[in-house]
């Protein structure tokens, strides 16, 4: 099926059998391997990107789902010299280890601060429920989403 | 996956002769639990039918009393709406906040998976099931494990719930699934109260024998010495049969301790 996504504020359109994944869009066809699949059954939130400015995971839409719509990823937040609020948090607070579940949480990070105020420490641990850090990372990444929500 | 044709109809009508056409159709609603049915190979439907275009369909209205929420309406929407409260309580802790972006309130009770949390509000809030043929009962509506009342190819527009005077959801969430082991929503209108439950059973369903003690006596102890026949409950590597049992009870007192504490502060 033809679909026509904006990716990082870049237009694309793309033939794609029909049961193709976003996160292969993004990763195969885009080459945006920022977008990290990790468990791919909708649990790990690696694959977390923002669509029509809703955090999903994107291992988990359909092309005909995304059809149209203006999706950000990793890629799309900042640059290396010019860093989101988000990601300078995260590298100011040991926020990762291995890096893997990095993008997915940053995502969820933003949408997180961006459509809540006065985030608390439980909020924001429940607010990243949907990303799993398996190097036992959490204490420092609720750190950094609570140092980028003063910055935000 | 297998490979499918997929479509994204704009009217009922349409999806539903989509349907009908199809040698093997399914509904896509948010895809929630498809998308990982079709990933596992669980399912090859021949066409996947997305709900989501259906003009009319989303969105969350009031109107004498009851609130009626579009069947393509997201669960973060509905955690959003302060309308009923229990509801919005208890459509904010589905899942997570990316489950909570994309899955819908038509697309949980068309499931009817045994352990998801919408089941309890419909047959606990006096719902009404809309569907492009005909109004259902919540009572009626759940059959069965992953059976419902809709019959092939109908497809639910809304749910009309009624707002009760006081309600609270009281939810043992499976830790790495958030899907319920078991919740308790009990609610009250004036002198009656509806308990609904889901997780336990094989479907959603009013406990009729806790309804009974709260209405006599509503307090969490009433709830002490009610017998739950855990006969038929579900048994799996989380929760024996007989431990679901235990969890109904524990969780309706929750709710109506939640209740209690809230008339009066």
């Amino acid at each position: 099926m033809e679909i026509s996504l904006n990716v990082n504020g870049t237009a694309h359109s793309l033939e794609v059998p029909a049961n193709t994944l976003l996160s292969d869009i993004l990763r195969e066809r885009l080459r945006l391997t920022g977008t990290h699949v990790g468990c791919d059954t909708s649990q790990c939130g690696a694959c977390v990107v923002h669509v029509n400015g809703d955090a999903v995971k994107s291992c988990t839409v359909l092309a005909g789902q995304a059809n149209g719509a203006s999706v950000t990823t990793i890629e799309g937040i900042g640059t290396p010299d010019d860093l989101h609020p988000m990601q300078t948090a995260f590298r100011d607070n040991h926020a990762l280890q291995c890096g893997f579940c990095t993008p997915g949480m940053i995502m969820s990070a933003i949408e997180l601060v961006e459509k809540n105020d006065g985030l608390t420490e439980q909020a924001v641990r429940d607010g990243l429920e949907g990303n799993l850090c398996r190097c036992t990372g959490y204490h420092n990444i609720v750190k950094a989403v609570l140092a980028a929500a003063r910055q935000m | 996956m297998y490979a499918f044709s997929y479509h994204k109809p704009a009217t009922a009508q349409e999806a539903a002769d989509l349907m009908a056409s199809a040698d093997e159709g399914a509904y896509l609603a948010g895809g929630m639990t498809l998308v990982p049915t079709l990933k596992q190979r669980l399912a090859a439907p021949s066409d996947v039918i997305d709900l989501t275009g259906i003009h009319g369909l989303r969105g969350i209205r009031t109107l004498d009393g009851k609130v009626k929420v579009g069947a393509t309406t997201r669960h973060a929407e509905v955690a959003a709406n302060e309308h009923i409260p229990v509801l919005a309580d208890l459509a904010g802790r589905i899942g997570d906040p990316h489950v909570r972006n994309c899955g819908t309130l038509g697309g949980s009770v068309a499931n009817s998976d045994p352990a998801a949390d919408y089941p309890a509000a419909v047959v606990a809030l006096d719902a009404t099931v809309h569907t492009n043929k005909r109004a259902i009962a919540g009572d009626e509506f759940f059959k069965g494990l992953f059976e419902t009342a809709l019959e092939d190819g109908e497809i639910v527009t809304a749910v009309d719930f009624r707002a009760p005077s006081a309600a609270a959801y009281a939810k043992f969430p499976n830790p790495a699934s958030r899907y319920a082991v078991v919740g308790v929503l009990v609610a009250r209108y004036g002198d009656q109260v509806r308990v609904g439950v889901t997780g336990a059973g094989p479907c959603a369903f009013r406990a009729a024998n806790i309804e009974a003690a709260l209405a006599a006596d509503f307090r969490p102890g009433a709830v002490d010495d009610v017998g739950i026949d855990y006969g038929d409950f579900n048994a799996d590597l989380h929760a024996s049969a007989e431990y679901r049992g235990h969890l109904v009870r524990v969780l309706a007192k929750r709710a109506v301790a939640q209740i209690g504490s809230a008339d009066s502060g």
